[in-house]
């Protein structure tokens, strides 16, 4: 087929998913010329699972992309139907945003923001095959016979890479959502020694909300006031949308169960390996046969449309069962779907094939994100789309990879997770999977994080000018709230009208926010010159001075986490040639060459005598040096 | 600042010398605190003396010791030694003294490791170094795994499985908030927490095997009326020397036995003496189970196999949950009506064994059983050393004091997610001491800490 070229960028990226999105936006932010990509644009910014984002874990993650200069947080205030903090009863660190997405809202409003961005060059193509020059990435070829060069390619392919969708016993070469599947592409990085496996996902069927009957099912409405996702906005006024939730019964479980050979998941047909934490409602049956219900939550797709996703129920159940299974649950009687569930196979790598940077150790100059990386969910998705993004710019330009490490993000957990540890399913991020969460808070991924998203050149100027009125606003109110000190009679009849023990000392309002039984709001009385806050800076007070205590002590946890973090580990060692290092622990290392020794400790394989061997070796490497 | 560490420097046979090296800044002082010379103790002078238990001021054994300043020392840190000439129970106690006066204990080749580090030994010294170091912990690997089979992993195993049972709960609740999944109640978080900690005071206690020699090991006896206790403390006595026969108890309900048992006084509180005029009888007898057991070491707790289960023998059960408890089926001459695994289900985790206390069937089985406890993770036969002990029992505490944190949590009302993060923690010092927590590395973590340094 003819070939003919079609321009040089600095960066490519493959798939304009959440993760490719991300990753473009950032590469041409920081002034890269880049080449976006998608075999459809309608698949833009497109859900085609959930329509949400956040969640507990996934919310910090939005939280922290936003901080850093990304684009999901602004965009799903643009077109959230509703909007939820969840977990608030269980503790600041877990405490999590939740929004209902209008998919083709999300959808137009991130495809305008790609649209307008300077440097960046958005294209419906399907790329096929990675140009490679001395084993360096160089750029792409598309169907057409396009090549686009480019000096660093970021992959992105989610569940289009050889996508095969299972529906009973049908099984097709497909996309998600009816889109065409990248093939030529899976089989070109095949041919070129990468190392790809099948991992496999789910989702339910949409069906017509006209169909339903709302009367028989729990009403959930959105959140008042609402919290913003974006530290950009202080408050959103909008007209909110609701869920709706019912539970499947025993002739839903009868129905499926006596089907369940028909299932695609049960036929033997699918080889590739799904999340446990998102089970197909057969599963769910099947694993869990004692439980008399299930849930399934009805939410809104979109404003302008009036399809619904059942959420809980995924399935690749045939339809005249998936039909006859919905039917059988309250409010679902005369249910009419518009698009069956299905589950959908595609190709991805083992995350341990990538550095932290997330280039790929095999292919210099190749970034790899999202799905591709084993990962699952849009905002996984997207947070190492953004790094993949920033990482590929700083490497064309020599600099050295931004890397957050544990201590510093979700985003750092997530990636450090999957590269060190890797995933043996599709990978999610949890809140137990993060070691320090008390400092990694959804409320402070500002403070945390925008310093240096403004170092890279991401964060705007009126990102950062509010960024630095909140900082001093916060200091200026933990130093007054330390200081200040109400007369004491006031506080013995306060502290006596809310029926506490009144103490010994005259308390500081800090000493007194401390107690479980009070908070900012309550306080009020004995406070009367405190200045008028925005309730996000109330939050991170509140949490700054009841959690000192527990947050000190972490901070102690990180300095001794870190000092290994430090210890950084020369690229070019031969760890074959350290005698003293165990066999395994040799190859393992040679495979990962980790950054650090605290990133070598945490390899499987890889002991604390080793580590205490490769300090020897590094202390031996100093003094060749010095001599 | 580097952590002061100390370790058995030589290898610990029975009745051996053997010598405990401390490293690192806080060497003197610690020193000091652990041993009393006869004379003032001079630098690089070695001085004879007493260790002694500073916080209870007794003489654990008698011993030579020298304090070397730095840099002129194998590790270019404060050395200070301590040479033990008393029995291996006495070179653990002192190493542990040690430990609690603020030293750590060293990993495999770390005195070497930090010669190295110090410039003590020169470039080409190196290699061998890496290869002490991990010769050192392949070593440690294969002694750890002998150590750790026995009654301490077991149990420690249990209580990590109820304490994961929780994890996951909490989990569930915090990562997956909008599940149909009920959640524990405080109340039942707070119940699986008070059990598990009280199960590690147990097993604390038991690891104080000095104690036990000391004191006796306090056992109650406990069964619903007429289930055979009386029947048992008397085949106990009659098999062994009585040292003191019938002590009036501190309420006249109960009695009082001691007796020898291969070396170990055990002290037997028998709940016998109820007497049965009353219907107010039940409930008092399992109140006076539940005394009983409340400061026993262990309980026995009595149940006639030759008839059905009865009620009370559930309340008594739930009288005693908690702590360390032998179920013992009695009767087993007799047809049996209990099936082993429903007197099984009355008290998860204990130890069943079926006797005859009238026939002195089973016995035997039971004092093994005594005696494996007593010194499963102390008192090892042979060489075994005692450092090992020395390290359980810093995690047992460790993990005994995460769980009184999240206690405290529960009862402050906090929030679920503080409380997770020290039972989290508990559960990882627990899984430090079987090599079974999530990562690999813990259980080269184990076997690495247990070896000895130079």
């Amino acid at each position: 087929m003819e070939r003919f070229e079609m321009g040089n960028f600095d960066i490519a990226v493959i798939g304009a998913g959440h993760a490719g999105c991300e990753a473009a936006l950032a590469a041409a932010r920081m002034g890269k010329e880049t080449l976006l990509l998608s075999i459809n644009l309608e698949a833009l910014a497109m859900m085609p699972c959930n329509p949400s984002v956040g969640g507990s874990g996934k919310g910090h993650l939005v939280r922290e992309i936003d901080a850093l200069g990304g684009e999901m947080g602004v965009n799903i205030d643009k077109s959230f139907l509703q909007s939820r903090m969840i977990n608030t009863a269980k503790g600041p660190a877990v405490h999590s945003l939740r929004a209902q997405a209008d998919k083709a809202r999300y959808h137009d409003e991130m495809k305008r923001v790609i649209e307008a961005q300077p440097h960046l060059c958005l294209k419906q193509a399907e790329a096929v095959e990675l140009l490679l020059e001395e084993g360096r990435v160089s750029g792409l070829v598309t169907r057409t016979g396009a090549i686009y060069r480019a000096r660093a390619v970021i992959l992105a392919t989610g569940t289009f890479l050889r996508g095969r969708i299972f529906i009973g016993d049908s099984a097709y070469d497909s996309g998600p959502n009816g889109l065409a599947p990248s093939v030529a592409l899976a089989d070109d990085l095949k041919a070129k020694g990468m190392r790809l496996r099948r991992f496999k996902t789910g989702t339910p069927a949409r069906a017509l909300g006209s169909s339903l009957d709302y009367s028989r099912m729990e009403e959930q409405k959105g959140d008042d006031p609402i919290v913003p996702f974006s530290f950009l906005n202080d408050s959103l006024e909008k007209e909110q949308h609701s869920c709706w939730l019912t539970y499947t019964n025993e002739e839903t479980h009868r129905i499926i169960r006596e089907n369940i050979h028909r299932s695609a998941l049960y036929g033997g047909h699918i080889e590739g390996v799904g999340p446990r934490y998102c089970p197909s409602i057969e599963d769910k049956i099947s694993r869990f046969a004692d439980k008399p219900r299930h849930q399934l939550f009805v939410e809104p797709e979109g404003a302008a449309t009036d399809e619904v996703y059942l959420q809980g129920m995924s399935s690749s159940l045939p339809e005249d069962v998936q039909l006859r299974f919905y039917r059988s649950i309250p409010g679902l009687e005369k249910l009419e779907i518009v698009r069956p569930a299905y589950a959908i196979e595609y190709d991805c790598i083992d995350p341990v094939d990538l550095k932290l940077s997330l280039e790929h150790r095999d292919f210099p100059g190749l970034f790899c994100a999202g799905q591709f990386n084993g990962s699952s969910g849009y905002e996984e998705a997207a947070a190492q789309g953004l790094m993949a993004g920033i990482n590929a710019a700083l490497w064309l330009d020599g600099r050295e990879a931004f890397i957050l490490d544990r201590s510093e993000a979700y985003i750092g957990v997530l990636i450090d997770d999957l590269v060190t540890k890797g995933t043996e399913e599709p990978y999610r991020i949890m809140t137990s999977r993060v070691e320090y969460r008390l400092l990694l808070r959804q409320d402070n991924a500002d403070l945390r994080l925008t310093e240096k998203g403004r170092a890279l050149g991401l964060v705007s100027d009126a990102r950062w000018e509010k960024y630095l009125d909140t900082k001093q606003k916060m200091e200026a109110e933990l130093l007054r709230l330390a200081e200040t000190v109400p007369p004491a009679a006031e506080t013995l009849a306060f502290l006596e009208s809310q029926g506490l023990d009144p103490g010994r000392a005259a308390p500081s309002l800090a000493a007194l926010l401390k107690r479980p039984q009070l908070d900012y709001e309550s306080l009020a009385p004995l406070d009367p010159q405190r200045p008028a806050l925005p309730r996000h800076l109330i939050d991170k007070v509140q949490v700054a001075v009841k959690y000192e205590g527990y947050i000190n002590k972490q901070r102690e946890q990180v300095a001794r986490f870190q000092r290994m973090e430090q210890r950084q580990l020369p690229e070019e060692i031969d760890y074959e040639e350290i005698s003293g290092l165990r066999l395994e622990a040799r190859q393992k290392l040679n495979r990962y060459r980790p950054r650090s020794l605290g990133q070598a400790s945490r390899i499987s394989g890889v002991s604390p005598a080793d580590i205490n061997v490769l300090l020897v070796y590094l202390e031996k490497l100093r003094r060749q040096e010095a001599q | 600042m580097e952590e002061t560490i100390a370790a058995v420097a030589t290898p610990m046979g029975e009745g051996g010398i053997g010598v405990i090296r401390v490293s690192g800044a806080e060497a003197e002082r610690i020193l000091l605190r652990v041993f009393r010379p006869a004379q003032r103790l001079a630098p690089r002078r070695f001085s004879y003396g007493r260790v002694i238990d500073p916080e209870s001021g007794e003489t654990v054994d008698e011993a030579m010791a020298v304090f070397l300043p730095a840099p002129w020392t194998y590790t270019r840190e404060d050395v200070a030694e301590i040479q033990c000439h008393g029995s291996a129970v006495a070179l653990g106690k002192t190493l542990e003294l040690v430990l609690r006066s603020g030293a750590r204990l060293a990993e495999p080749g770390e005195f070497t490791k930090r010669a190295f580090l110090n410039g003590r030994l020169d470039l080409s010294q190196a290699e061998s170094v890496m290869d002490l170091i991990s010769a050192r912990t392949e070593r440690g690997y294969s002694m750890a795994l002998g150590q750790l089979e026995g009654k301490l992993s077991g149990e420690v195993r249990a209580l990590r499985e109820r304490l994961l049972e929780l994890l996951a709960h909490l989990a569930v609740s915090l990562d997956f908030p909008e599940e149909d999944v009920e959640e524990l109640s405080r109340a039942k978080t707070a119940e699986i927490l008070q059990s598990v900690r009280a199960e590690l005071s147990g097993l604390l206690a038991t690891a104080d095997t000095g104690r036990i020699l000391r004191e006796g090991l306090k056992v109650a006896i406990v069964g619903r009326p007429n289930v055979g206790k009386s029947s048992l403390l008397n085949a106990l006595l009659r098999e062994k020397r009585a040292i003191v026969t019938e002590i009036p108890g501190t309420t006249r309900d109960t009695i009082e036995e001691s007796l020898d048992l291969g070396g170990i006084p055990l002290l037997l509180t028998d709940t016998a003496g109820i007497r049965q005029t009353e219907d107010r009888i039940e409930r008092l007898g399992i109140e006076k189970s539940r005394e009983a057991a409340e400061d026993a070491d262990l309980v026995f707790f009595l149940i006639d196999a030759a008839e059905p289960l009865r009620e009370e023998d559930r309340a008594i059960a739930e009288a005693v949950r908690g702590k360390r408890c032998f179920l013992l089926l009695n009767k087993s001459d007799l047809p049996q009506a209990v099936a082993e695994e429903e007197a099984a289900a009355l008290l998860p985790g204990a130890e069943l064994l079926r006797i005859s206390a009238e026939k002195k069937e089973g016995l035997q089985a039971l004092e093994e059983r005594i005696r494996a406890l007593v010194y499963a993770g102390a008192l090892q036969s042979g060489s075994r050393p005692l450092v090992n002990n020395a390290r359980h029992k810093a995690l047992l505490a460790a993990a005994a004091e995460e769980l009184d944190a999240a206690l405290a949590l529960l009862s402050a009302g906090e929030a679920l997610d503080l409380l997770e993060m020290n039972v989290r923690a508990a559960w990882e010092r627990l899984g430090e001491i079987t090599g079974e927590t999530a990562a690999e590395e813990i259980i080269e973590e184990v076997f690495r800490r247990f070896c000895l340094g130079k």
